[in-house]
């Protein structure tokens, strides 16, 4: 056994990719859990088509998982890998891009033969025709091992070809020196009930470990030490994993019966399937016909006195308007979960956008404000959540959570919280009312009308779409009072702001550049202005959004302390178009400019762009 | 509906029907048959021993679905053909109130036909009355879902060239468990269909034959008209046949092979004859019901259909329990705290 050289590294990525039925994502879920077994920080990044098994090695069948892993913080997936472990021709021509140059190429040469090749539309081998000489290519025949190596396994060969997943993590474990217990443990448990495929599976780990331990196939070892997290008990979280916990603990910080009212739509389908699952936690959820029974029974629970919640992603949203409309005029809680993917229409579904900002701000007939949150990181969308369900029983109002594809199926380490330190939430229902009920009159702090619950004697009373007098919530014609009610519907918005901590900033108090973002952009851009800091170039503000309506009380403040502020986005300028019509004044008096930086082809943004976009302006 | 039945001890009415009016100005156009729908249900109500807060009135859009303003109980007075949604959520989270869906032809067959299938065949505990005229009165008379083959209305001014939705046909299709139909010129029955709607148990759709005096006017006449309704009308009873027609000319249906034909009816002899079975499972029966069409049969009126079946909400409740007894009433550190986190240490 030759002991090999091992060379320390701050954090790596690798990205493991491979036909849609090579269980790409499963491999990449088990490398995850042991990379935060091993006390590494870590962001992950599956990419995978929307169909659910394209042609077998064909391009749009490859499907893609992606981590950094680190001693540093990691705030992103990684740009680009250090090493690729691609299964199949397909996979590698797709994933190209994704590997840096002269980094490390894992390649099952079993799959690159004349027909894989075709598939990939190769015209030449790319394993003897130069196409790879910027990079260390290893190439190995994955499936000749795997099924080698399960000579004496009771399976069928397709079976055992199936266990080449698990080769090469083997191979993944061993090239950064990580144990493999806890893939062994995940193992045995997921096919306890088929003790043959948990032995062949951990035999296949084990050959794919013992082959790179044995042979000089690697160029090297590495060694990613752990990460300085803060001390605490964490765990990992996707964003819709996250989310799907954070409307529970709201529920029960609330004191009510969480009903989630969704129909599946990719990127948003999880939240819904891991709810359906909480019913110890009295958990409602209702797979509705459509996007529109979606919404209807969940502003349905809310009228009933519980806390009604939807999920989708944008086309649904589109479905929605009408229904969301109704609470809004109706004044009731409900919180709206927007996993935003790419569009118009069907888009890239599931490819990452944040193209629907304006959409939920101003997507409806008539003057029809809601709350608007975005959660800036896997974890966060647990706090989110509970700031959405806050906002929404306390104003009375919808509020939409915008979340995006890549938070939704993006993992990270979540130091959990303390539950007995979360906030309660409080929520009134009258029980009993001086004269005749009047369902619009107001708590004169937030505006919010009394949430009367049917079954409560004596507090009878009919809402509805039509707008509805003042105090007395009768259907109401009058001219006045429709522009008194409109005004109350904005400024009951509005006051939010009185509510919500200020924008704080990172980096100097006022300069020449604050790059301001809000969502899933928050990893690239820390790590970016991070990087700057680093080099010693510059010091640049930054500061994230987390309520994009209202915005924090000071934000208009904080945009006139800088001589630029720059707003990267995954959409056209969305939040930008807001800034600039809502602090037009504020910046043209301090000469603040407000400028873009938008990509928007369903990927997240790479680090490196974002820091060169920051750098075009220093 | 069968949470609240009036006990047993005490024979006086608690409510009377005034106690479900709600004071709002009805709005409804002079000689409108919504009246009598209005007047039926508030009626229907005093038999009852509920409360008024334990009832819940959830319409749509149109002319019927104003309904709710006119009640003293809780409404919500909500969008387009989403009555049904709105409703769904509300049973999910109180199985303690008494809900109806109140809508129409264009509100739920046209606009909310998906919800109103998805509601029958879950069989949700609620009922729904859908006050069918034929014709879109609130926008002041477009042809409807209902309308029949070359009706001339405003968006039709050569005839419409659809084919009407059954509404019964529709709701038996997707397996509701209580069908019904009424009509508002006999506010009686009316109001003995509403009831029976209310102690059912599950779905019940109710369709109310409704008059709309300004843009369809006498539309149902041919069948509901005093001078056709006993030849053209046959009130179903359980466990008859179905008998209608003039005295001394009384008519019955029989079966031949899988379609009906009318034959003379003799009392002596009343074998052979279709007898109604509202609570036959299987739906064949209460399908062939919804086809005795003008003007070939007579329509039928009252209940076609009456079965047990398990209700969503039950099922939804029994789930959630058997849940919670298994695995123990969940608690949020237990969730967020799982087998798979790990320590880090200062």
């Amino acid at each position: 056994m030759a002991a090999k050289e091992k060379k320390l590294v701050p954090a790596v990525t690798v990205r493991f990719a491979g036909d849609s039925g090579d269980g790409m994502q499963l491999t990449g879920d088990q490398f995850t859990d042991t990379t935060a077994v091993m006390g590494n920080d870590f962001s992950t990044f599956p990419d995978f088509p929307a169909e659910i098994r394209a042609p077998a090695g064909t391009l749009p069948g490859v499907s893609s998982f992606q981590i950094q892993f680190s001693e540093t913080p990691a705030f992103t997936p990684g740009d680009v890998a250090d090493v690729l472990i691609a299964m199949n021709p397909a996979a590698l021509k797709v994933n190209l891009r994704h590997i840096k140059k002269g980094g490390l190429m894992i390649l099952n040469e079993n799959a690159f033969d004349k027909d894989g090749l075709e598939k990939a539309a190769f015209g030449a081998n790319p394993l003897t025709d130069g196409t790879l000489r910027d990079w260390q290519v290893v190439k190995l025949p994955l499936t000749d091992l795997t099924v080698n190596a399960l000579q004496d396994h009771p399976l069928r060969a397709s079976e055992k070809d199936r266990c080449k997943n698990f080769f090469a993590l083997g191979l993944m474990f061993w090239l950064y020196d990580r144990n493999l217990e806890h893939t062994v443990e995940w193992i045995s448990a997921k096919f306890a009930k088929k003790p043959e495929f948990v032995a062949a599976n951990i035999a296949a780990l084990k050959a794919g470990y013992n082959h790179a331990d044995i042979t000089e196939l690697m160029p090297t070892r590495f060694e990613v030490r752990k990460s300085k997290l803060d001390p605490g008990t964490y765990r990992k979280v996707t964003g819709n994993e996250a989310a799907a916990l954070g409307f529970i603990a709201a529920a029960e910080l609330a004191g009510k019966t969480l009903f989630l009212g969704s129909y599946p739509i990719t990127p948003a389908s999880s939240i819904l399937q891991d709810l359906s699952y909480r019913k110890e936690f009295g958990v409602r959820t209702f797979q509705a016909e459509d996007e529109i029974a979606a919404i209807g029974s969940a502003i349905g629970a809310s009228f009933g006195g519980e806390l009604g919640i939807t999920s989708t992603s944008g086309p649904g949203l589109c479905l929605k308007s009408e229904a969301l409309n109704l609470a809004v005029i109706a004044e009731l809680p409900l919180v709206v979960i927007d996993v935003q993917r790419t569009g118009p229409s069907t888009g890239m579904p599931t490819k990452t956008e944040q193209t629907d900002l304006l959409q939920v701000m101003f997507g409806r007939n008539g003057e029809s404000p809601v709350a608007v949150v975005a959660p800036q990181s896997p974890a966060d969308c647990f706090d989110t959540a509970i700031e959405a369900v806050r906002l929404a029983l306390k104003y009375m109002t919808p509020v939409v959570f915008l979340s995006d594809g890549y938070l939704a199926n993006s993992a990270e380490p979540w130091k959990l919280p303390d539950v007995d330190k979360l906030p309660r939430i409080s929520v009134q229902h009258p029980a009993q009312w001086k004269g005749p009920f009047t369902p619009y009159a107001r708590d004169p702090k937030t505006l919010a009308r009394p949430w009367a619950k049917p079954g409560t004697p004596g507090l009878e009373h009919r809402i509805g779409g039509l707008e509805k007098a003042d105090i007395t919530g009768t259907v109401s014609y009058d001219p006045e009072n429709h522009e008194k009610m409109v005004n109350f519907r904005a400024e009951k918005i509005a006051r939010i702001a009185d509510d919500i901590p200020p924008l704080s900033v990172r980096g100097p108090a006022e300069g020449p550049l604050l790059v301001l973002g809000w969502g899933s952009t928050h990893g690239a851009i820390r790590a970016a202005v991070d990087e700057i800091h680093e080099s010693g170039r510059a010091k640049v503000a930054q500061a994230h959004l987390t309520h994009l309506n209202p915005f924090p009380k000071n934000l208009g403040e904080v945009l006139s302390r800088y001589k630029t502020v720059l707003v990267p986005e995954l959409n056209s300028g969305q939040l930008l178009m807001l800034l600039r019509h809502r602090f037009h004044e504020a910046t043209r008096q301090s000469g603040t400019r407000l400028l873009g930086y938008n990509r928007v082809r369903g990927i997240p943004f790479y680090v490196s762009e974002v820091r060169q976009a920051i750098e075009a302006r220093l | 509906m069968t949470q609240e039945v009036p006990s047993a001890g005490d024979p006086r009415p608690k409510f009377t029907k005034n106690d479900f009016v709600s004071g709002a100005e009805v709005r409804w156009c002079p000689g409108c048959g919504d009246y009598s729908v209005l007047g039926a249900m508030q009626q229907t109500l005093a038999k009852f021993d509920i409360p008024r807060e334990n009832y819940v009135f959830v319409s749509g859009i149109g002319c019927s679905s104003r309904f709710p303003y006119y009640m003293n109980t809780y409404g919500f007075h909500t969008i387009h053909g989403r009555a049904p949604t709105i409703a769904t959520g509300l049973r999910l989270v109180n199985p303690n109130l008494s809900i109806w869906v109140i809508t129409g032809d264009g509100d739920a067959l046209s606009i909310g036909g998906n919800h109103f299938i998805h509601a029958m065949r879950r069989n949700l505990n609620f009922n729904v009355l859908l006050v069918n005229n034929e014709i879109y009165g609130l926008t002041k008379g477009q042809y409807s879902p209902t309308s029949p083959a070359g009706k001339v209305t405003k968006s039709s001014p050569y005839g419409s060239i659809e084919h009407p939705i059954n509404p019964l046909c529709l709701a038996i299709a997707s397996e509701a468990t209580f069908i019904a139909r009424t009509l508002d010129s006999d506010p009686r029955h009316m109001s003995a269909i509403m009831e029976r709607a209310m102690r059912h148990k599950g779905v019940s759709f109710v369709e109310v034959y409704q008059n709309c005096i300004i843009f369809n006017d006498k539309a149902h006449a041919p069948v509901t008209g005093r001078d056709t309704r006993e030849d053209r009308m046959v009130y179903l009873e359980d466990g008859k046949p179905l008998v209608f027609g003039r005295a001394g000319d009384k008519k019955a249906i029989r079966l031949n092979g899988l379609y009906p034909d009318i034959v003379k009816f003799d009392p002596t002899t009343p074998q052979g004859l279709l007898v109604h079975n509202e609570a036959d499972p299987r739906p064949n029966h209460a399908y062939l019901l919804t086809q005795l069409t003008y003007p070939d049969f007579p329509v039928p009126f009252g209940v076609l259909r009456c079965v047990e079946k398990p209700t969503y909400d039950d099922m939804m409740n029994q789930q959630i329990q058997d849940v919670i007894k298994k695995k123990g009433r969940g608690r949020l550190k237990d969730l967020l705290y799982t087998d798979d986190t790990w320590t880090v240490t200062p």
